[in-house]
């Protein structure tokens, strides 16, 4: 029974509670400014920095308001879909079907509401009601199944992409919606959804707003909320996180119902400012949703990024976007110039999980 | 345990709850469990009683997992009956065996590496202040609390803004402890929480054991190191290839009859046997079989043999 004496000691000393605040000592703290560099939202605000000077030096009309306020105005139709996306993102999915999702619902809308003669705010409702739906069955897909998001949300884009064009065609014997600005309620969703009013004698298209008006709710429910934290934990480790009692399930669908209302929401702007819904188009948006959310500093694995990076990844897409035009390059060279942001980004994401997590 | 007023429910139900001291809180009867038609577990008997550490030993593949996932909610029984406080259960999630008190800590420890130490601390059972539409996470309160029941449990960090992925194993392992002691645990189940630590990291997860026990907590030690299990343990249990081998309390079973056990005796021998076919393999220092078992074969009370 010597074991039994050797246990003795271990059993009365429980942990002592140190007096006072005694610290650990062995961790040194780095200076400010490496600690503010291994953000990503603060490297990514730096790169949008040197996009931005590169462009106001090789591109003059950039250095003029209204150009600022079409660069900001391309950014926010961008960044409305990747705030969502990012965070599902974080959640640790993704969803490949967010770009045609855009369109789908801008059909829907458009079309329910003319060939019916309703008011467009029945079209409106619909189409978000869709949009949901499309979200729901995306998550509830990939929650069920334990399929990779990858492959469900792949077969949701190959069926929307195709359902858009089909139905189009169905329903208006062409490859576009029908004008619906004489309809009723159209003055009024457009008010709401694609307005614009005047700062300083500049044009300023109300999308900026929600673009930044979203990022604030979703960085505050990021970090100060339950849903936020679970929304890390979801991504992190999803396992770790079902063991302590997070709602995975209701996580995860939720996030992907959240793109669907991303997407809804600039379908919508898409349709009031225009009229009218091209069916083919949306194809390749997805990718750069994702990717601005990537290079907002958003871990592809999940568990890791912010709200705010990808709005610096968004504007930096649509300076370029915009950019481009205003140095009177070829436009051809926007994917190439996306492409090459993008590798940066992930390099960058890869050296600061490789930090954090080091023991 | 008065703290966790607020952080959720596990608080509540130990308050309004105070079963008999000297029975189990935890009770397994002829359980037993089938994956389509493998049987991994089957008649377990297993009783957890407050202020106990009951060592659940085996071998890989003895089913001690299958266990730890019964009683801990992620898995259901199809044989037999689970009890908590003598009423039979079916828990269908972990949340469920958590509101009745049974927290366990995995061997992957269950926390998310790139989330800070304090976020983790609280994972699942937030405390959060305001209300609805701005209801938010009590950041200062959080913070505070869990470094006073780190401190409490000995565990000393610097930051608890450092993502829980940069602690070492040990340190993490009491931090899963500290957590599951915090939110009101009356069972504690801990799945080998010595297998990747040193020696001296295991003295401490140890200790932290000890602790629990000294609060009062029921708690289930799953190992497959017999000196782990002897140095805390006041009952065991051995697990082997699905049923239970050995179920003796501490006085009724030495560390050398838990080691035999635990090394599969007879199966030993066996082994010894076939070894002695190989050229180079020297059996002659080995133990004879009748050594192997002796202890085994005179069965005091309370140990019941299968």
């Amino acid at each position: 029974m010597s074991m039994a004496q050797q246990a003795e000691p271990a059993v009365t000393t429980p942990p002592a509670s140190g007096p006072g605040k005694e610290t650990d000592g062995r961790t040194a703290e780095r200076p400010l400014a490496l600690r503010l560099l291994a953000r990503p939202e603060v490297g990514v605000f730096l790169g949008a920095v040197a996009v931005y000077v590169f462009f106001l030096i090789s591109a003059p009309p950039v250095r003029d308001g209204s150009s600022m306020a079409n660069i900001l105005y391309q950014s926010s139709t961008i960044g409305i879909v990747t705030i969502p996306v990012a965070l599902l993102m974080i959640g640790g999915e993704f969803d490949l079907s967010s770009g045609v999702a855009v369109i789908s619902s801008a059909l829907t809308a458009s079309m329910l509401s003319y060939q019916l003669t309703l008011n467009v705010w029945a079209g409106v409702i619909v189409a978000l009601l869709v949009s949901l739906a499309v979200g729901f069955f995306n998550g509830w897909m990939v929650v069920k199944t334990g399929l990779p998001s990858f492959l469900v949300t792949l077969g949701t884009f190959l069926i929307l992409q195709g359902a858009n064009l089909a139905v189009t065609r169905l329903v208006t014997g062409d490859v576009a919606t029908d004008n619906i600005s004489d309809m009723d309620g159209f003055d009024q969703a457009k008010s709401i959804f694609a307005s614009s009013f005047e700062v300083g004698g500049v044009n300023v298209k109300i999308t900026i707003v929600y673009w930044l008006v979203f990022a604030a709710i979703a960085t505050w429910v990021l970090l100060r909320t339950k849903y936020g934290n679970w929304i890390f934990a979801v991504g992190g480790n999803k396992d770790s996180a079902r063991a302590v009692g997070v709602p995975v399930n209701f996580t995860k669908i939720s996030l992907f119902m959240l793109v669907g209302f991303g997407a809804w929401f600039l379908g919508m702007h898409q349709l009031f400012s225009f009229n009218t819904v091209q069916s083919g188009e949306g194809v390749g948006s997805e990718l750069i949703y994702i990717s601005a959310a990537v290079i907002g500093g958003c871990l592809l694995t999940g568990g890791a990024g912010s709200a705010i990076g990808p709005v610096f990844g968004a504007f930096m897409f649509g300076m370029v976007q915009q950019g481009i035009v205003y140095a009177g390059w070829n436009a051809d060279w926007f994917r190439a110039f996306l492409g090459v942001m993008l590798l940066g980004a992930v390099l960058i994401n890869l050296w600061v999980s490789r930090t954090a997590t080091r023991r | 345990m008065t703290s966790t007023n607020g952080t959720g429910t596990h608080g509540a139900v130990l308050m309004d709850k105070v079963p008999d001291k000297d029975a189990p809180l935890v009770e397994l009867r002829n359980a037993g469990k089938s994956y389509g038609n493998i049987r991994a577990l089957y008649e377990v008997d297993l009783k957890v009683f407050p202020r106990q550490v009951t060592c659940v030993l085996g071998d890989n593949g003895a089913g001690k997992s299958t266990l730890i996932k019964i009683i801990s909610g992620l898995h259901q029984h199809t044989e037999g009956e689970f009890l908590v406080d003598g009423e039979p259960v079916r828990f269908s999630t972990p949340r469920e065996a958590l509101d009745r008190g049974i927290a366990t800590v995995y061997q992957d420890l269950a926390v998310v590496p790139l989330m800070p130490v304090w976020r983790n601390f609280f994972l699942g059972s937030e405390m959060t202040k305001g209300p609805w539409p701005i209801r938010r996470l009590d950041i200062e309160r959080m913070k505070k609390t869990a470094d006073e029941e780190l401190r409490n449990m000995g565990i000393v960090l610097d930051d608890l803004e450092q993502p829980i992925g940069t602690l070492s194993g040990g340190q993490r392992q009491c931090v899963a402890i500290a957590r599951a002691v915090y939110f009101g645990a009356r069972v504690l189940i801990l799945d080998e929480p010595t297998a990747a630590l040193g020696v001296k990291q295991s003295g401490v997860v140890l200790k932290y054991i000890a602790a629990a026990r000294e609060r009062g907590l029921g708690v289930i030690f799953i190992t497959h190191n017999p000196h782990h299990a002897y140095m805390v343990g006041d009952h065991f249990s051995v697990l082997r290839l699905g049923t239970m081998e050995l179920n003796a309390s501490r006085d009724d079973v030495s560390l050398e009859e838990l080691t035999n056990h635990m090394a599969g005796g007879t199966e030993l021998a066996a082994l010894k046997h076939e070894l002695a076919q190989v050229r180079g393999v020297d059996v002659e220092e080995l133990p004879e079989e009748e050594d192997l078992t002796a202890p085994v074969a005179t069965p005091s009370e309370g140990k019941t043999l299968k």
